[in-house]
């Protein structure tokens, strides 16, 4: 007989005394093949106001388009050192940094290659169950026909696409908001 | 890399709707556009692996990590992680926390007048064995008032943190207690339409568990997302 998955429930503003431990801000450790990154992300609610209670969890391949993962059974080099995964809670005024390497792209539907992109799940008090989205990088030629944008209406795909930075541009910014008339697109698995 | 076995969507009714007015942050934090469904990749159906590195010994116990005992009921809590076709979820991280036996936790931003107890934390882990079994030793927590309308009590819970074998199948949670007069009143408790998946929230008092003269039982298992065994592009509804 089949079972039905258990019901989701809210962090709550508490999740730190649980989720602190395993918060990891520098996804790639040293000798981590790729290009180094900075990301720096901003939640702001419906009011524009900062979220100061959300965590966001970071999935990503490593540099080579690689999941450290079994069923990814693709004939490219692992990293023993490069897990793939972040967990970051924002601060008070609704930031949030990690550091990682820009992962490669991964196969997507019909073996078309995937934009290079992190997964990205995000977890607050008010919301009952957790929000799927992506992080797309600035330029990327693989951008105009990843499978998973494509299915975005065309105006709301540059709520998905970090900024590079002025400055230096491997310091990337992205805002997600979570509602209002630049409110990113959030994805139903 | 051929084609993916996706994990099954959740049943309808089964999980909560963003918005959920009489719960008062989901207004300004719910997203108001459609979610755009997409197709599970090889990004979804994989996720993060745990090992017994990320593990500190003895992070079960709740009730041994400082010098004295917290004040409280102590309690197993115990369980199995399965999926939704009854496969047992080996080697699986489990994550919880929780308030003190008086109904405060261990946050800066929690401000309820209630004690802190120096002699507990809140915060567990562990990990799952080859039966995809668990099991906590900690204390009863307490209920606690919060301000979400007016005389608001949340009902005793625990917060639960889990992955399974992708980022498809993570879940966070709360277990709830049987016979919770609060439950009835509660607007994260009842924010899922379906009420038997609510009422699977809610653990059983286990005499199995149950240690003599030390601590009562109580069982949750935790259900995660099934999978179809036949790959296909298309996402799956029912
Ligand atoms: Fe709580």
């Amino acid at each position: 007989m089949r079972s039905l998955a258990t019901t989701w429930q809210t962090v709550g503003p508490y999740f730190r005394i649980g989720m602190e431990r395993l918060m990891v801000a520098d996804i790639a450790g040293e000798g981590v093949e790729g290009q180094r990154i900075r990301v720096q992300v901003r939640v702001l609610d419906g009011d524009d106001v900062p979220i100061p209670d959300a965590v966001l969890e970071v999935w990503q391949a490593n540099s080579h388009g690689k999941y450290a993962h079994p069923e990814d059974t693709q004939d490219k080099p692992l990293e023993q050192r490069f897990r793939g995964y972040g967990r970051i809670g924002t601060d008070d005024d609704g930031w949030l940094r990690f550091d990682t390497v820009k992962p490669g792209p991964v196969p997507g539907p019909g073996d078309v290659d995937q934009a290079p992109h992190l997964v990205v799940g995000l977890m607050m008090r008010g919301l009952l169950k957790r929000l799927v989205t992506r992080m797309y990088f600035p330029g990327e030629v693989l951008n105009q026909t990843d499978p998973i944008l494509m299915l975005v209406e065309g105006a709301r795909r540059k709520t998905l696409v970090a900024r590079a930075g002025v400055e230096d541009v491997k310091v990337l910014t992205w805002e997600i908001h979570m509602q209002g008339k630049d409110e990113t697109v959030f994805f139903e698995l | 890399m051929g084609l993916i076995a996706p994990y099954r969507r959740p049943y309808a009714g089964t999980q909560p709707e963003y918005l959920h007015a009489p719960y008062v942050s989901t207004v300004k934090r719910a997203p108001t556009r459609p979610l755009v469904a997409i197709p599970q990749t090889l990004s979804e159906v994989t996720g993060p692996h745990f090992g017994k590195d990320d593990i500190v010994q003895g992070a079960f116990d709740l009730t041994k990590q400082h010098a004295g005992e917290p004040l409280g009921e102590r309690i197993v809590v115990s369980g199995r992680v399965l999926d939704e076709d009854g496969r047992p979820m080996p080697h699986t991280l489990v994550e919880i926390w929780q308030c003190n036996a008086a109904g405060r936790y261990l946050h800066k931003r929690d401000q309820h007048n209630a004690p802190l107890d120096p002699n507990f934390t809140g915060q567990g882990h562990t990990m799952t064995d080859e039966q995809g079994r668990y099991r906590f030793v900690t204390i009863r927590p307490g209920e606690y008032p919060w301000a979400n309308h007016y005389n608001a009590w949340r009902p005793a819970h625990i917060h639960f943190s889990l992955f399974g074998p992708a980022f498809a199948t993570r879940i966070i949670t709360q277990m709830y207690f049987p016979g919770d007069p609060l439950l009835p009143f509660d607007p994260i408790y009842n924010c899922t339409a379906d009420v038997a998946a609510r009422e699977r929230l809610i653990s059983r008092f286990d005499w199995e568990t149950t240690i003599p003269q030390e601590a009562l039982g109580y069982e949750f298992d935790v259900i995660l997302l099934g999978r179809d065994a036949t790959p296909t592009e298309e996402p799956k509804r029912r």
